[in-house]
């Protein structure tokens, strides 16, 4: 299904896309955000905004989005289940495609456990896999979640998921990686890789079944600063895997930053030999600037243009 | 079962601070096998009060009882005659039973000696687990005997999400991953096929969410 989304327009004319990830402040101000959206929008076909990320109250997605539309890139909301009902979920998205967002991600949410507001009580009225499928249904069929149909002016969102190739069990992931697919996701943003053998497996997988065909994949990676980024996440993340040579490669390094963009760089490269993948999607978690380095360097700047 | 565990001594005390007189009332059912408001509990709780009042200068005097069940008003009738002199009444029961309680003596201050934790059952001795959300919805039959609603943290019905690994939850790693379990017994009973059909939204008005509920058995009803 066809919508306004210039990121779909580039995936379904065969480029391979590249999104970034924009996480919004602790504060009331955008001003971060947009030198941010700046920075990244002739490197970046769209980018990512985070729904309260780990949990941690922050600006809220929708707005963000707003800003990041103002300063001329195009945003995908993420949209989480966590915080929000059903009735919650329609309204702000009803909202967010009225401000010309085009792009949505749905995901289940960091549990609140991780975050700022431990004792918050959470919502999960739906699942990230009935959220997809709801959104797709309000867009192709006017139905409101309910049943009830929209008049008119349905909300027409480019409709996006993730996927966690290191998460157990490991047989299942493809599988429903292909129940998102099912229930109407178009693209689908990868955890961030590291393994990059386990990365293949899940690609051959997803290719056994054809799902390659079905959707677009954008492999998600992550720059890392310093060798103590990597352990952390090796160790303190569930669901991330992060091999051993890795943390070692950053703890050698003279200079661990630049050795962690250069490692980026070599997994982009090898990303993009990998069949069936149609994009990257990096997150440079409190690190954005230096996205530009990076896609430039692994040869894919500058961004193909669409109408 | 209801699984209930007791408030911090101090937190009790400080519910009957003004009080001179009080009826500890425990409860033979659920909390009974769960070792927090019997018979038993309920003797030490009011002998512990009465040491700590005594301690502080300020004597408590204690009244106790274990009803066979706080949750039925046939059997918590009798007391009334035990609560006439008393200045508070502490129920051992579940939430439910405190409410009973104050609903049958309304002049009475009731207080709570429990935390009603959940609807579970014992793993081993003194160890119980929470199995049941009370959904009023029972959807077992399509997740092999494991529910999501209550074990995956998240209550996800199209799982597991991306934060299980190693078989725990993202949340602890104490904490089983109930989509995990689920994978693994629909697996061993050669139904993962089932696993790929997308559970639709629950219909949470038959939960909590539709305020609260009641059951009502015509064909038992006398009168
Ligand atoms: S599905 Fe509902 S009724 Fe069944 S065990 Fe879970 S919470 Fe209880
Ligand atoms: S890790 Fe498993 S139990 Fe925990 S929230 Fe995710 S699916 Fe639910």
């Amino acid at each position: 299904m066809k919508t306004e989304s210039k990121l779909q327009k580039l995936l379904d004319s065969g480029h391979f896309a590249v999104t970034a990830e924009i996480g919004p402040p602790k504060h009331a101000s955008a001003h971060g955000i947009r030198h941010h959206a700046q920075m990244l929008k002739d490197y970046v076909d769209a980018t990512n905004i985070t729904d309260c990320q780990t949990a941690i109250v922050r600006l809220s997605s929708i707005a963000s989005a707003v800003h990041i539309l103002d300063c001329g890139l195009e945003p995908i909301v993420q949209m989480t289940c966590r915080d929000r009902n059903r009735i919650a979920i329609q309204s702000d998205l009803l909202g967010a495609y009225s401000l010309g967002v085009r792009n949505l991600l749905c995901l289940s949410g960091d549990h609140q456990k991780f975050g700022n507001e431990p004792s918050a009580k959470n919502v999960y009225d739906i699942d990230s896999i009935q959220l997809i499928y709801l959104m797709r249904r309000m867009r192709d069929e006017k139905l409101f979640f309910s049943g009830e149909p929209i008049k008119e002016h349905e909300p027409r969102f480019f409709i996006g998921a993730v996927a966690n190739p290191f998460a157990d069990p490991f047989e299942f992931r493809v599988a429903r990686l292909e129940k998102k697919v099912e229930a109407g996701a178009e693209f689908i943003q990868t955890q961030c890789i590291f393994d990059m053998e386990r990365f293949e497996r899940f690609m051959e997988m997803v290719r056994e079944r054809g799902i390659h065909e079905r959707v677009h994949i954008l492999a998600g990676v992550t720059p890392l600063k310093s060798w103590r980024a990597a352990k952390y996440l090796q160790t303190s993340v569930s669901g991330m895997i992060v091999p051993d040579d890795i943390v070692e490669r950053l703890k050698k390094a003279d200079d661990p930053k630049r050795e962690g963009i250069e490692i980026c760089i070599e997994q982009i490269k090898h990303i993009r030999t990998i069949p069936g993948v149609h994009g990257v999607h990096i997150m440079a978690i409190a690190w954005e600037e230096v996205v530009p380095e990076i896609v430039e360097r692994s040869g894919l700047y500058p961004r193909p243009k669409v109408e | 079962m209801i699984i209930a565990q007791q408030k911090p001594i101090k937190d009790i005390a400080a519910m009957i601070e003004d009080c001179k007189k009080v009826l500890l009332v425990g409860c033979a059912g659920c909390v009974t096998v769960c070792l927090s408001g019997g018979e038993k509990e309920t003797e030490v709780l009011a002998s512990s009060l009465r040491i700590m009042r005594r301690l502080q200068g300020n004597p408590l005097e204690t009244v106790t009882i274990t009803a066979t069940r706080q949750c039925d008003p046939e059997y918590i009738e009798p007391l009334e005659n035990l609560v006439k002199d008393v200045d508070a009444i502490i129920s051992l029961a579940c939430g439910v039973g405190v409410q009973y309680l104050a609903e049958r003596f309304h002049d009475k201050w009731v207080v709570p000696a429990q935390n009603t934790m959940f609807v579970g059952g014992s793993r081993t001795h003194g160890v119980w687990e929470e199995r049941c959300g009370l959904c009023g919805d029972c959807i077992l039959h399509r997740t092999g005997g494991i529910c999501p609603i209550i074990r995956c943290s998240k209550s996800i019905l199209n799982g597991p999400c991306g934060g299980s690994q190693y078989g725990k939850c993202e949340i602890s790693k104490d904490v089983d991953c109930a989509w995990q379990l689920i994978y693994d017994r629909m697996k061993a009973l050669g139904k993962l096929d089932k696993l790929m059909e997308i559970q639709p939204p629950k219909d949470w008005s038959k939960s909590r969410d539709g305020g609260p509920r009641k059951a009502i058995r015509e064909d038992v009803m006398i009168g």
